[in-house]
C-alpha cells in the first residue's frame, strides 16, 4: 500500500532518462546527501527540542516555551546563536586533529544513519552485511572522541576521551552480540531482509526469551556506546566539565552536540528495526478487521513512532539514573553484559538448531 | 597545565605518570571558587591540596569596626545556607554577655526556624548531590520543596536567603500571622515528599554503588580533624551541640541525635536524610506551642558588651559553628573569631580522598556538603 520503491525507482529512471549515465548518477548521489544532510540537522534540532522538553516534564519544569510555538522555535535560535559564535581554537593544540575530530564524529554518524530504513524501498544503502557495516562504522567516532580529548591540550579533556576509549572499545562487544543474537534468528545481515522476517510479528514478540534479553542487553549497551547518561562518563559534567569537547565552542562544538542527538536516533532505529518490526505495523493474530486498521497507518509513521517510544525510554534512563564510575561502568560489560550476552547467544543457537524460533 | 604533562620516552610507554589537574577556581562541582589541586594517577587519586582564599572577604576583620548590632548583618554572608542560625550564634554570645534573658516566645521561634533552616539547607544539599552525581533530575526536586520554606521566610522577614531576622536581644518583627498555617502546610507537604527523595536517589542501586564504601572517614580521623555536623555524626562522633550544649528551646523538646557508624559516602548521605526528619519532629512539636509575648527583649541602643571573652557554639546545618568574642569594653569587637564547621571539614577531604577515584572525590565532596563563603570567611 505504501511502498516507496516505486516512487524512488522512477525518480532514478528519470534522471538516467534526461541525463548521461555519469552525469545522472552524480545528481542521485547530490540527492540523496542532500536530503541526509537535511535530514540530519532536522533530527538534531528536533531532538535537541524533544529531549529539553522530556526533561522539563521529569524534572517538574517546562522548558523552553517562548520562542515560537510552544518553544519550537527555541533549537533554531541556539543552533543560530552557536553559528554565530567565534570558533576558538586553543593555543598549543594540535590544529589538524582538533579541527578533524568533529568531522570523523560527524562522518560516523552521518554513515550510520544512511543504512536506517525508513519505510519500504526508503533506504539510501541496502547492502547484504548491513547490521556487520553498522556496528562497524559507529565505532569509528570513538576515534573522533580520542582525537578531540587529545589534539585540545587539556587534561578534562583528555581524561573524558580514554574513558571514552575504553567505554566505546568495551561496549561495542555487547552491541556486536546482542545483534548477533538476533542475526542467528533472522538468518540475515540485510536490514530490509530483517524487516521483512517480521511480516508475521516483531521479534521482540516471536522471538522468545532471548529476543527480549538481547533487546535489553542491547538498548543498555548502546546508550552506553553513544554516551548518553547514565553512561555519559567521557562529559560527566560535574566532573570533568564538559569532558572531550571541553575546548571546543561554537559550530565545532555543535557538530559533537548533534552528532550525539543523532546518534541517539540511530540507535534507536536499528533497535526498531531488529527487534521491534521496524516500519512493519502492529499486529494481532487473526484479528483481520484490527490489522487492516494498522495497515492503514503508513510504515514511515510506524517508524517513527516506535522510534521516538525507544527515544523516550532512553530520556527516561538518562533523566533518572545516577552516573556510573568507570571501573563500575567496565565491570558492567565485563562481569555481566558479556557473559549474559554469552549465554544467550549460545541459547539461541541451540533454539534455532532445533527449529523452535518463529 | 600543559607544561606539566611531558611524554614518557617510546620504551617507556607502559609505566604510568603521575600528573596535576587544577579542580576549580572555576568548576561546577566545587560549588563556589574553591581550587583543589589534584595529583592523580590515571583516574586514582593521590593527593587533594585545597587552596582557599578566592572569595575571602576579611569579615572577621570588618568585625572589629562594626557595632554588634553590624556584626549579625555579616554572619549571613558567610554560611548563607544556615544564615539563621549564624545570626543566632552571635546574638546568642551578646545576650550571653549582655546576661539578657530573652522572652520563651523568641526562644521558640528562633527555633522552629532553624530547623526551617536546616531543612533548607539539607534540601539544597540533596539536590545538588544528586547533580554531582549525573542525576540531574533531583536538583529540581530539591529545590521544589526549597521553595515553600523559602516563601515562609519571605513572609517573615522579607528576605528569602539573608535573612538577618535575630537581632541581639530576640527577633526583628514579630511572625506573620500566616506564619503558623505555612508552617504546618509546609510539614504535611514535606512528610509526603522525603521518601520520594529515598525512591529517586536512596534506594537507586546506582546511588548505592557510587557511595557505599566510598570516602571512608574514621571517627579518629572526625575527632582528630574536627569534622562536625552530620559528616561527623555519620562516622560516630557524637558532636550535635544541640545535645551538648543545648540553646534556645532544645533542651525541652524531643529529638534524636542522628549517629552512624559506618563513616562513608552513604553514611553521611543517610544522616542528612534521617536528620531532616528529626528536624520535622521538632517543628512539629514546637508550631502549636508559641507562647504569646514580646518578640525582643528590651536592649540598650548602642550596646557595649562588658570587658571580656564570650564564646558561643551553635549546630549550623554543616556542623559546629562558634563565635568567641574578645571584648575590651567598647562598642564593637576587640577580636572576633568565627569557628566554622566548613573549614574542619574541608581538610579533612585530602586524607579521605586518598586512593579513590576522581569520580568518588566528587561524591565525597558532595557529601560533606561544603559551602565556599563558609570556609573563607
Amino acid at each position: 500500500m505504501y511502498d516507496f520503491t516505486t516512487l524512488v525507482q522512477s525518480i532514478g529512471n528519470f534522471l538516467h532518462g534526461q541525463f548521461s549515465p555519469g552525469v545522472a548518477t552524480a545528481l542521485e548521489w547530490t540527492l540523496v546527501i542532500l536530503v541526509y544532510l537535511a535530514l540530519y540537522a532536522i533530527l538534531g534540532l528536533v531532538l535537541v527540542y524533544v529531549e529539553r522538553r522530556v526533561c522539563a516534564f521529569f524534572q517538574l519544569r517546562l522548558g523552553p516555551n517562548r520562542v515560537g510555538w510552544a518553544g519550537t522555535a527555541q533549537t533554531v535560535a541556539d543552533a543560530l546563536k552557536l553559528l554565530l559564535k567565534e570558533p576558538v581554537t586553543v593555543n598549543k593544540a594540535d590544529k589538524l586533529l582538533y579541527n578533524l575530530a568533529p568531522f570523523i564524529i560527524t562522518l560516523a554518524a552521518l554513515t550510520v544513519i544512511s543504512l536506517v530504513p525508513f519505510a519500504k524501498g526508503l533506504q539510501a544503502f541496502d547492502i547484504n552485511i548491513g547490521l556487520l557495516f553498522i556496528v562497524a562504522v559507529s565505532s569509528l567516532g570513538v576515534v573522533g572522541i580520542l582525537l578531540a580529548g587529545w589534539s585540545s591540550n587539556n587534561k578534562y579533556a583528555l581524561i573524558g576521551a580514554m574513558r571514552s576509549g575504553a567505554q566505546i572499545v568495551s561496549y561495542e562487544l555487547s552491541v556486536g552480540l546482542s545483534l548477533l543474537t538476533m542475526v542467528l534468528l533472522t538468518g540475515t545481515l540485510q536490514l530490509s531482509t530483517i524487516i521483512e522476517t517480521q511480516a508475521n510479528g516483531w521479534w521482540i514478540f516471536k522471538g522468545h526469551v532471548p529476543a527480549i534479553i538481547a533487546f535489553f542487553l542491547y538498548l543498555t549497551a548502546s546508550i552506553a556506546e553513544i554516551n548518553r547518561g547514565p553512561f555519559d562518563l567521557p562529559e560527566a559534567e560535574s566532573e570533568l566539565t564538559a569532558g572531550f569537547h571541553t575546548e571546543y565552542s561554537g559550530l565545532k562544538f555543535a557538530f559533537f552536540f548533534l552528532a550525539e542527538f543523532v546518534n541517539m536516533f540511530t540507535v534507536a532505529a536499528i533497535a526498531t528495526t531488529v527487534f521491534l518490526g521496524g516500519w512493519m505495523p502492529f499486529h494481532l493474530g487473526d484479528w483481520a478487521g484490527f490489522n487492516a486498521v494498522m495497515d492503514f497507518v503508513p510504515p514511515i509513521l510506524w517508524f517513527f513512532l516506535k522510534v521516538s517510544a525507544v527515544i523516550f525510554l532512553m530520556m527516561w534512563f538518562k533523566w533518572t539514573f545516577p552516573r556510573l564510575r568507570i571501573d563500575q561502568l567496565l565491570k558492567l560489560e565485563w562481569k555481566y553484559l558479556m557473559p549474559l550476552n554469552l549465554m544467550n547467544l549460545v541459547f539461541t543457537a541451540i533454539l534455532v538448531y532445533l527449529g523452535w524460533h518463529g | 597545565m600543559s607544561d606539566q604533562l611531558d611524554l614518557a620516552p617510546a620504551t617507556d610507554l607502559l609505566t604510568s605518570q603521575e600528573y596535576f589537574v587544577n579542580m576549580g577556581p572555576q568548576h561546577p562541582s566545587t560549588h563556589g571558587v574553591l581550587r583543589l589541586v589534584l595529583t592523580i594517577d590515571g583516574e586514582i587519586i593521590r593527593k587533594v591540596e585545597p587552596h582557599i582564599g578566592y572569595i575571602h572577604r576579611s569579615i572577621e576583620k570588618m568585625c572589629e569596626k562594626d557595632t554588634y548590632r553590624q556584626i549579625v548583618h555579616l554572619t549571613d554572608r558567610m554560611d548563607y545556607l544556615s544564615c539563621h542560625i549564624n545570626n543566632e550564634a552571635v546574638c546568642l554570645a551578646v545576650e550571653q554577655a549582655l546576661q539578657i534573658e530573652v522572652p520563651e516566645r523568641v526562644k521558640v521561634i528562633r527555633t522552629i526556624i532553624d530547623e526551617l533552616t536546616r531543612l533548607a539547607s539539607h534540601q539544597l544539599w540533596w539536590g545538588v548531590m544528586g547533580m554531582d552525581l549525573g542525576a540531574i533530575t533531583s536538583f529540581l526536586y530539591g529545590f521544589r520543596d526549597r521553595e515553600m520554606i523559602n516563601d515562609i521566610f519571605e513572609e517573615t522577614c522579607g528576605a528569602r536567603l539573608t535573612m538577618n531576622y535575630n537581632v541581639p536581644g530576640g527577633l526583628m518583627f514579630d511572625i506573620h500571622p500566616n506564619f503558623q498555617k505555612r508552617t504546618k502546610d509546609f510539614v504535611a507537604h514535606f512528610k509526603t515528599k522525603l521518601p520520594e527523595y529515598d525512591q529517586l536517589l536512596s534506594d537507586n542501586p546506582i546511588f548505592r554503588a557510587r557511595t557505599e564504601g566510598i570516602g571512608y572517614m574514621s571517627k579518629e580521623d572526625a575527632v582528630a580533624y574536627g569534622v562536625t555536623g552530620p559528616s561527623g555524626r555519620a562516622s560516630g562522633f557524637a558532636c550535635d551541640v544541640r545535645k551538648r550544649h543545648p540553646y534556645g528551646m532544645y533542651p525541652q523538646v524531643d529529638f534524636k541525635e542522628v549517629l552512624m557508624t559506618d563513616g562513608d559516602c552513604f553514611a553521611r548521605y543517610k544522616a542528612r536524610i534521617l536528620e531532616m526528619w528529626e528536624s520535622l519532629r521538632i517543628i512539629e512539636q514546637l508550631i502549636d506551642n508559641i507562647p504569646e509575648g514580646d518578640f525582643q527583649a528590651p536592649t540598650k541602643q548602642v550596646i557595649k558588651l562588658p570587658k571580656g571573652e564570650f564564646y558561643q557554639r551553635v549546630e549550623t546545618a554543616r556542623g559546629d559553628f562558634g563565635v568567641y568574642i574578645i571584648s575590651d569594653g567598647n562598642k564593637s569587637p576587640y577580636r572576633l573569631k568565627f569557628r566554622s564547621p566548613g573549614f574542619s571539614n574541608l581538610f579533612v577531604l585530602d586524607k579521605v580522598a586518598r586512593g579513590s577515584k576522581l569520580a568518588d572525590l566528587v561524591a565525597i565532596m558532595s557529601t560533606f556538603d561544603y559551602v565556599m563563603p563558609d570556609i573563607d570567611r
